[in-house]
């Protein structure tokens, strides 16, 4: 059985500053509720700088340039103990706000993103240092407004301002004059996601080396929605995006489960390419500006800085089996079915213990587990705990009922087989997918033989289902060679064999009327 | 917030008296926000039972109380795990102190 392969992961920041105070759901709910809370006047001393989020910890392991392990070594609070970053990263980028706001205008194919003439003027230098931007790209910004117009789309016209440094730079306008699923708002978040999950995509294929004519098929697996009053989640994102990365030989379709999406993704890509069907599929997801500073009020109050100040983004490419990059075990797969039930344990049975079940293993033979890697120093003052600590605790508690490891193991457990949550709390961002990239490295050139991926997600958030979500899946060590179909033994081939006669004979049977 | 309005729906419906309300948070803390909630009112003034005091008895699914009054097997099979991961002495004593001081019933 020859399983399919993830060949390359891109991991991409952007830092948003302006936009935690602009578009973040928790402040502009607070503006429109409270507009002279102490928290809005509070929040402006508390953003952190380009540097500042440069020189985080997490940040660089999210881009590849620290790796799970020196992040672990680091003391926490890491906001406190500030690291020598760099923008580039082996993974990716971490993208000043200005040169988003670009990213944004190309993306925008309806002439909705308007931008101040010097502003565009400045931004224009900077990209050519940026190879995700061609020439071409920097033509396409084109000259700019007057600030009088941009003022006048927003004051009479219902466009979304554009800050940068403070300052108004341009909009977002509406796409349609009364439907709200195009209104600039909505236009806004979407230009967003669009964005950053081209410019992850674009990274992929810069850092790969990867010909993005060989990409056959990409699925985007954010949590966002495209459409119009009649179609209100119509898509299709991926399209959108692969269009903006050069991705010509290519279609693709948008996948949803909330933050499980990204897992799901990763299966179905998986699957694509083992049928068959594709031998190169793309799995990409942009990022959010109305998470940006969610817990904001926490952060505040404890007088910490916002730290969700970046949008993530991020690619993989599953193709098929190269004999050398880690192969994707679709026979190892775990689900939470609608009948699994809600409680933690019968979550982590169903994701975690049942694929170890079908390969024989015990939850000790799995290296690494991948699990919802949010960054607790983000979630801790916020009240919600170390998040992926947490799972790995409930992965231990789960060895330890199946006799696999003892009840004092528990701490030893998570240390050798957890990791610390790095990723931005971007909903989709930090599920699963985050450790994939270290993957390729541990499971082709360092000493891990396994690791498992596992995505979770909140279905119950959008009203239609109280149940939660969530899917796993192996990913091994590719042992270099096809493998071969295992040999029946002969005893094993002559009990399948009365076993079809019995349910044969129990068939006809049953059509005589007889059982 | 939708969960205090089914608490404050149901106590209408069937007197604060018939009510106790079983929790499964897995910190102590908010724990101890949940069952205040439902006792001596919503803290943080965001929800329906905001100064509404209904004082229900609230007990944690790891608490001896509740643990005893369930089947083993059932209970294994459903907490049995989370018992392992969470501080459930501090949770413990956090519900008892929340309970002995807003508690009605």
């Amino acid at each position: 059985m020859s399983f399919p392969v993830t060949k390359a992961a891109s991991y991409v920041l952007v830092h948003a500053p302006d936009m935690i105070m602009h578009n973040g759901t928790t402040q502009t709910v607070e503006r429109r509720i409270n507009p002279d809370s102490e928290y809005l006047k509070k929040l402006p001393a508390h953003i952190r700088t380009y540097e500042e989020v440069i020189n985080y910890g997490p940040n660089q392991c999210y881009i590849g340039n620290m790796n799970p392990a020196e992040l672990a070594a680091l003391p926490e609070p890491w906001y406190q103990n500030p690291v020598k970053g760099k923008r580039d990263g082996r993974f990716g980028e971490i993208m000043p706000q200005d040169e988003f706001i670009a990213m944004m205008k190309l993306a925008d194919a309806f002439e909705l993103v308007v931008l101040d003439s010097s502003f565009v003027s400045g931004v224009k230098a900077k990209m050519g240092n940026n190879p995700v931007f061609s020439v071409s790209d920097i033509d396409k910004i084109g000259s700019g407004e007057a600030l009088g117009k941009i003022s006048e789309l927003i004051d009479k016209h219902g466009a979304q301002a554009l800050f940068h440094n403070s300052a108004l730079v341009g909009c977002v306008k509406k796409a349609h004059d009364v439907d709200v699923n195009l209104g600039a708002h909505v236009m806004f978040e979407n230009l967003v996601a669009k964005a950053s999950g081209a410019l992850a995509l674009k990274q992929l294929i810069l850092k790969n080396g990867t010909d993005p004519l060989s990409i056959d098929y990409v699925i985007e697996c954010s949590e966002e929605a495209c459409g119009d009053m009649n179609q209100r989640g119509g898509g299709n994102f991926a399209k959108a995006v692969a269009e903006m990365a050069g991705i010509d030989n290519a279609t693709g379709s948008d996948l949803r489960s909330f933050c499980a999406a990204p897992t799901h993704a990763l299966i179905s890509a998986a699957a694509l390419v083992k049928s068959g069907v594709y031998e190169n599929v793309a799995i990409v997801a942009g990022g959010s500006s109305a998470k940006l500073g969610m817990n904001g009020k926490d952060h505040v109050k404890k007088d910490l800085p916002i730290l969700e100040d970046v949008i993530g983004g991020f690619a993989v490419l599953v193709s098929k089996n190269d004999g050398l990059s880690p192969i994707l075990r679709t026979d190892l797969v775990g689900r939470h079915n609608v009948g699994t039930g809600s409680s933690p344990q019968a979550v982590i049975t169903a994701l975690i213990a049942k694929p170890l079940d079908k390969a024989r293993l015990k939850v000790t033979d799995i290296d690494k587990y991948s699990v919802e890697m949010q960054n607790p120093d983000v979630t801790k003052p916020a009240g919600a705990g170390d998040v992926p600590n947490g799972n790995y605790k409930m992965i231990a508690a789960i060895g330890v009922k199946r006799g696999e490891l003892e009840r004092t193991g528990i701490d030893a457990f998570v240390k050798e087989h957890g990791m610390p949550g790095w990723a931005p709390t971007q909903g989709h961002i930090p599920s699963g997918v985050p450790y994939i990239g270290f993957a390729l490295d541990d499971l082709c050139k360092g000493k891990l033989k396994r690791s498992m991926i596992v995505g979770k997600g909140s279905l119950f958030l959008g009203r239609m289902t109280n149940l939660f979500d969530g899917v796993s899946i192996i990913l091994e060590r590719n042992p270099g060679k096809e493998e071969e179909p295992a040999a029946l033994d002969k005893s094993e081939l002559n009990k399948l064999i009365a076993e079809a006669m019995k349910g044969l004979a129990a068939q006809l049977l049953g059509e005589q009327g007889l059982g | 917030m939708e969960n205090q309005n089914r608490v404050k729906d149901l106590t209408e419906k069937y007197g604060a008296e018939n009510i106790l309300v079983i929790l499964g948070a897995a910190e102590a803390e908010a724990s101890g926000l949940a069952a205040e909630t439902v006792s001596a009112g919503d803290p943080t003034y965001a929800g329906a039972l905001a100064g509404v005091a209904l004082g229900l008895p609230a007990y944690h699914v790891t608490e001896a109380a509740f643990k005893e009054a369930v089947d083993p097997a059932v209970y294994d099979e459903q907490v049995g795990m989370m018992e392992m991961v969470v501080d459930v002495d501090a949770i413990a004593e956090e519900m008892q102190g929340i309970r002995s001081q807003f508690s009605k019933y």
